[in-house]
């Protein structure tokens, strides 16, 4: 009962955390203490969270190497801005458009690939992600290569405040469900697993359209707030970045992929005026983290509630 | 059927390129099991060292590529002694990550020193003449990209085939542990590698310029990863099978550009990829080998 009592408590200290936290940034963006600059800032910054997060869960807690997460990133947002801008549409059917297609696709792609491991699978999802953005090269109807332009702009901090929360939420509370220990049993020994009676391919293949679904959410608020997408802005190099923030954050580690997204975000907003020089930045980080430590900065360690009372109390 | 061979004849030549590229892709896969994404990369500075010898040394095309051959092959061993020796026994995907770093670096490094406008390959170098064979107009650049691509591949041959070191490395792609007992110096065997692959790279760096006339910093990424389909085709780590999935990949190309929709082509060579990796994932050539546990 006691116990009870605690954990409603905690839920309530959190909620009030994240409404506090919620409020200051939407009262800063009021006054005008957040200019557009960092206006943008924050939200590459709340749409890199939501792909780290999502691609930990394939990459870090399902260990299969995707590197075709751009790619459902473009299918959300090409789907969203067909709903909303040609359709007319409100917002909230193009997120679950965006969410939906992007989850398809996932599921389209996983079923055949992820029969593949390692390698194998790295390379056939770069290659699904760099084939979408080819078809949406050649489909007119959503502009080719030039892209869709001219989308309203309906991403506002509300909305990329709760999809994060959200993203994180749903990802985390499956990782700690008995889904997400089938999960973990899949990266940590896939033959062990389906001995134990796991149905390794379904696991995998859920983990990948969850993923996938909140990479077309990331695209769908992409979409909407720099008010055009090209199928050029989703190609592996986008993909590759949102592996590098895995990989630095720690892989199957949910607050590293947190950290490592706003990290990433802050480095290449500090650095934007030296795009040359920030790519080399970049680069050299991702080397000498593997090299010193490849594990990622949290390895596969949260920081949870627990850890801030430990840390609060004193104790180690 | 004057079409068809004159595609032909073009994808031959581009073929060759893909070749030599995914040779030095499957050559590392097959030695340390690393997709080293910097491959096409260091082909990329092949093709700027070699213009950089036509401009500024003056050198003849031949010469320019010896240069961008040896450099190259230098730049590849000191890639894997600093940034791949390190993670030899971490993850892979660690050293897939270093790799993907590695190509960035590369990549940035050039525009930063380079800037990222592209450079016009000088004709002067390579002047072009036309050759109407049976109809079919053939090229010299086409002629002299087949030409020295299948000489450094029959060099490559022969190394592998006949020489200690050749044997050294097929003894160390086989089992790296069984050949450090038997006293084969493992280290120097996979910089050995990365220099044959990085010269073969650079090599197929300077095709290119002539080929497209044209090079920037980021021209490697393309055709990188085409040879790298080109090399999983064949069956990663088998020699023979880069050559062939090279030419496949050059001819499919041409074929694709020829008689259907140019803008289709990349992701013709991904869906290549795609199903040879569903219908027979260890390549043409790859044998399947059963999982232990």
């Amino acid at each position: 009962m006691h116990e009870k009592k605690k954990t409603w408590l905690t839920f309530i200290f959190e909620v009030i955390v994240l409404a506090v936290l919620f409020t200051i940034v939407q009262y800063a963006m009021t006054v005008g203490l957040i200019n557009q600059s960092y206006q943008i800032n924050i939200t590459s910054m709340c749409i890199n969270i939501i792909l780290a997060v999502s691609l930990n869960l394939i990459n870090g807690f399902t260990g299969q190497l995707s590197l075709g997460h751009a790619g459902f990133m473009a299918v959300g947002a090409y789907a969203s801005v067909i709903m909303t801008n040609n359709l007319g549409m409100p917002f909230i059917v193009g997120i679950l458009v965006g969410c939906l297609a992007a989850g398809i696709a996932g599921f389209l792609i996983g079923v055949p690939t992820l029969r593949l491991k390692g390698d194998y699978l790295a390379i056939a999802t770069l290659g699904f992600g760099e084939i979408i953005r080819v078809v949406l090269q050649n489909i007119d109807y959503v502009g080719g290569p030039a892209g869709m332009v001219g989308i309203t702009r309906l991403t506002s901090w509300p909305w990329l405040y709760a999809a994060t929360i959200v993203t994180i939420l749903v990802i985390v509370n499956l990782i700690n469900s008995s889904y997400g220990r089938a999960i973990i049993s899949v990266r940590e020994d896939e033959i062990a697993s389906e001995l134990m009676g796991i149905n390794t391919t379904s696991y995998k293949v859920l983990a990948f359209v969850v993923g996938a679904m909140f990479a077309g959410l990331a695209g769908v608020l992409y979409a909407h707030f720099f008010y055009i997408i090209k199928p050029e802005t989703f190609g592996f190099l986008k993909s590759f970045d949102i592996v590098v923030m895995v990989v630095l954050g720690g892989l199957g580690s949910t607050t590293g992929a947190v950290i490592a997204a706003i990290f990433i975000t802050f480095l290449t907003f500090a650095l934007q005026k030296y795009a040359a020089v920030r790519m080399i930045i970049y680069s050299l980080i991702l080397i000498i983290v593997m090299i010193y430590r490849p594990q990622g900065l949290m390895g596969s360690k949260e920081l949870t509630r627990k850890t801030f009372a430990r840390i609060w109390s004193g104790k180690k | 059927m004057i079409e068809f061979a004159q595609q032909l004849v073009n994808g031959l030549s581009l073929g060759a390129i893909y070749a030599l590229i995914a040779l030095g892709y499957t050559m590392v896969y097959g030695i340390i099991k690393l997709i080293n994404f910097a491959h096409g990369d260091v082909m990329m500075v092949g093709a700027y060292v070699g213009f950089f010898s036509i401009t500024l040394l003056g050198t003849n095309i031949l010469a320019a590529m010896l240069v961008a051959m040896l450099f190259c092959a230098i730049l590849g061993v000191i890639i894997e002694k600093v940034a791949y020796r390190p993670l030899r026994n971490s993850t892979r995907i660690a050293a897939l990550i270093t790799a993907i770093g590695v190509s960035l670096f590369l990549e940035y490094i050039t525009i930063f020193i380079l800037g990222p406008a592209q450079k016009v390959f000088p004709s002067s170098a390579f002047p072009i003449t036309e050759y109407h064979i049976a109809g079919i107009s053939i090229l010299n650049k086409n002629i002299f990209v087949f030409i020295s691509a299948v000489v450094l591949m029959l060099i490559l041959q022969y190394i592998i085939k006949w020489t200690k070191t050749g044997k050294a490395m097929r003894a160390v792609s086989l089992d790296m542990e069984a050949a450090v007992l038997m006293g084969i110096s493992v280290d120097k065997t996979i910089s050995i590698t990365f220099a044959i692959g990085s010269a073969l790279a650079a090599a197929a760096g300077v095709m290119v310029g002539v080929y497209y006339n044209t090079i920037n910093p980021l021209m490697g990424i393309i055709p990188g990863l085409k040879a790298f389909v080109a090399a999983v085709l064949g069956g990663i780590g088998i020699i023979p099978g880069a050559m062939v999935g090279g030419f496949v990949m050059g001819l499919l190309e041409t074929m694709v550009s020829g008689y259907g929709n140019s803008m289709y082509r990349d992701a013709v060579a991904f869906g290549v990829l795609i199903l040879i990796l569903l219908i027979k994932p260890t390549g043409l050539f790859g044998k399947n080998t059963g999982e232990k546990v």
